[in-house]
């Protein structure tokens, strides 16, 4: 009896840890397998005329030079704007409200934010931006990307400054500086690769955002830098042209899934390899 | 009055000058940092607004038929929005069947079977695939995955369960290519790094010594696990998997691509389908009146749900931390 209950406990167990095995197997081949296909599918399309060239009509020969220049701009001004004020308010939670109940009620609002679902984003800044102005615009684009990287930003910002120890800002405190300068000069200085790190995740995020940029930025076939005007992006050409039955369009969509992937994937690294030395120091 | 009080006096001046300027600089970054963190809060409360003033038309018009009727048409402005409120739920609990058991299936093989020298790099490594655009996976999809499935899978899936009651309706072929079956099968790919990611990290929370003291009297791994590890962290992986929850409900670009856009209701989910925010991409750019109305309705929808499994997501996992804490 006890001996059977012991061989039927290390068959259940190994069993049990079989199908963990199975189960790391099975969902890394899948993300292994996009990735795969992402390559394959991707660098047969990579040549100069992606970078130079602008979209091009059905069945004609192109790049994606007005996606790429949009993207960098869209991203670009979204954090440009989203930073200062997801630092700002981290750095309320963190130092001036760390205790205080408002802080809480942020934390749970801004967590809200960072999942909320990114086409409500892009229905909120249609609302109040697109149908005001009357027009879509490279602008209504850049503020929908900011409304993603302000969340984004004040987590790690909140995050870092409180990992910063409670001493070096007493020490400086004692030294009769104000509030303010312990901050800039010490609390900043010393959780500067942190912040570094989540402004890079800002912008990975921001970068590859398609839905809050379909109905703001829109898009166009046309190089553009009016700010007031639609502007191209990556993941929006992709979302064009990949449903069309083109051949040149399908290409152009992989290759652009293909860049944007390598993108996030190198900013995401560079973020782990600053917080990384961050640690070790 | 000799020069050395006169200097003295100034530099009182100067001194106090210098601390009324640092006085002034500390309120005003003060009320800076303030003004931000309230913007923070406003801005989620004008999000909500934003949507219930674009809403208000078609809410007042359609009141609760909005959410249980079906008829979706543009031509006589009647929408009803139940197809894509079933699709949505349909292709969430589809991908949450696959994601939950095989997401905490992978953690518990990072956080108990995997070779310590691998820990770290895949864990790194699904912790980066969280961090890939959902464009990428709906492409994949619509290229790649879609096409396997209606030609392989689908044909055995209607054949072999056609003798079995019920599934032979929820797997009633031919099959198509864009399906709920196809975008629950990509939801569940995409949201399964954030369910492992979540659920390790919440496994790493249990104090060692639980586990050592549960070996100590002779369990197995899978005894430790399913009788500490997990009663220990069940808020916190319940936590995880509604996170991963949210993110399935309001994906837009992952599925828009393989569903199909079908507002027709149909039980075998090997048919095309739609979901809230699939219509919403779909629709919202060629809309007007009405019509944006209804789509907006739909957004607050999303954003409803979305909403409260996203605060209960928060909750638990908050109760864990305090837990951890303490």
């Amino acid at each position: 009896m006890i001996v059977n209950g012991y061989s039927r406990r290390k068959t259940r167990n190994a069993v049990m840890m079989g199908l963990c095995w199975a189960a790391a197997i099975f969902g890394l081949s899948w993300l292994l397998l996009i990735l795969g296909a992402l390559v394959w599918n991707g660098i047969a399309g990579l040549n100069l005329s992606v970078f130079t060239e602008v979209t091009p009509g059905p069945n004609s020969e192109g790049g994606l030079k007005n996606a790429i220049v949009g993207s960098l701009i869209l991203t670009g001004l979204g954090v440009a704007i989203g930073t200062p004020i997801g630092m700002l308010a981290g750095t309320y939670m963190a130092e001036y409200g760390r205790h205080s109940r408002i802080t809480n009620y942020i934390r749970f609002v801004n967590d809200i934010l960072l999942s909320a679902p990114s086409i409500i984003i892009g229905l909120f800044i249609y609302q109040v931006v697109v149908v005001p102005m009357s027009n879509f615009s490279a602008l209504a684009g850049a503020l929908a990307l900011a409304v993603i990287v302000i969340p984004v930003v004040v987590r790690t910002t909140e995050d870092m400054l409180l990992l910063v120890p409670l001493p070096l800002r007493e020490a400086a405190a004692a030294l009769g500086l104000p509030r303010s300068h312990v901050l800039l000069k010490v609390s900043y200085r010393a959780a500067r690769a942190g912040l570094i790190t989540g402004v890079l995740l800002a912008v990975a995020r921001a970068s590859g955002e398609t839905a809050p940029l379909l109905f703001t930025a829109l898009s166009s076939q046309f190089f553009s830098l009016d700010l007031f005007k639609p502007m191209a992006s990556l993941p929006v050409i992709i979302n064009n042209f990949a449903g069309k039955g083109y051949a040149n369009w399908q290409q152009l969509a992989w290759t652009g899934a293909l860049l944007i992937t390598l993108s996030v994937l190198t900013l995401s690294i560079a973020a782990r390899i600053l917080s990384a030395q961050r640690t070790q120091k | 009055m000799d020069e050395s009080a006169r200097a003295q006096a100034v530099s009182l001046m100067d001194r106090r000058k210098a601390l009324n300027a640092f006085r002034i600089g500390d309120a005003l970054f003060h009320r800076i940092t303030w003004s931000a963190a309230i913007f923070v809060l406003l801005l989620l409360g004008a999000i909500i607004g934003a949507l219930i003033w674009g809403a208000a038309p078609a809410l007042s018009k359609f009141g609760f038929a909005f959410i249980y009727s079906e008829r979706w048409s543009v031509n006589n402005e009647i929408f009803g929005a139940l197809s894509p409120i079933y699709g949505t739920l349909m292709s969430s609990l589809i991908a949450m069947l696959i994601a939950v058991p095989v997401g905490i299936g992978i953690a518990i093989f990072l956080t108990e079977l995997c070779p310590m020298g691998l820990r770290r790099p895949i864990g790194i490594a699904i912790e980066l695939l969280a961090g890939i655009p959902s464009i990428i996976y709906g492409i994949w999809g619509f290229f790649v995955l879609a096409p396997f499935l209606k030609e392989y899978v689908m044909p055995a899936l209607d054949e072999w369960l056609a003798p079995v009651p019920i599934l032979n309706v929820i797997f009633e072929g031919p099959g198509y290519a864009a399906s709920l079956l196809t975008a629950g099968l990509i939801l569940a790919i995409m949201v399964l790094p954030f369910i492992t990611a979540i659920s390790r990290d919440v496994f790493a929370t249990v104090p060692p010594v639980l586990k050592e003291a549960a070996f100590g009297v002779g369990c197995t791994k899978w005894e430790v696990v399913r009788n500490v590890v997990i009663p220990y962290t069940r808020v916190g992986v319940v936590g995880g998997v509604m996170l991963g929850l949210g993110r399935a409900l309001g994906e837009t670009m992952a599925v828009t691509f393989v569903i199909g856009n079908s507002k027709r209701i149909s039980f075998s989910l090997l048919d095309p389908a739609t979901t809230i925010s699939a219509t919403i991409a779909n629709e919202f750019q060629e809309a007007s009146g009405m019509y944006t109305s209804a789509l907006l309705a739909l957004g607050l929808l999303l954003f409803g749900i979305t909403f409260t499994v996203l605060a209960i997501s928060r909750v638990m996992l908050a109760r864990l931390d305090k837990k951890a804490g303490a």
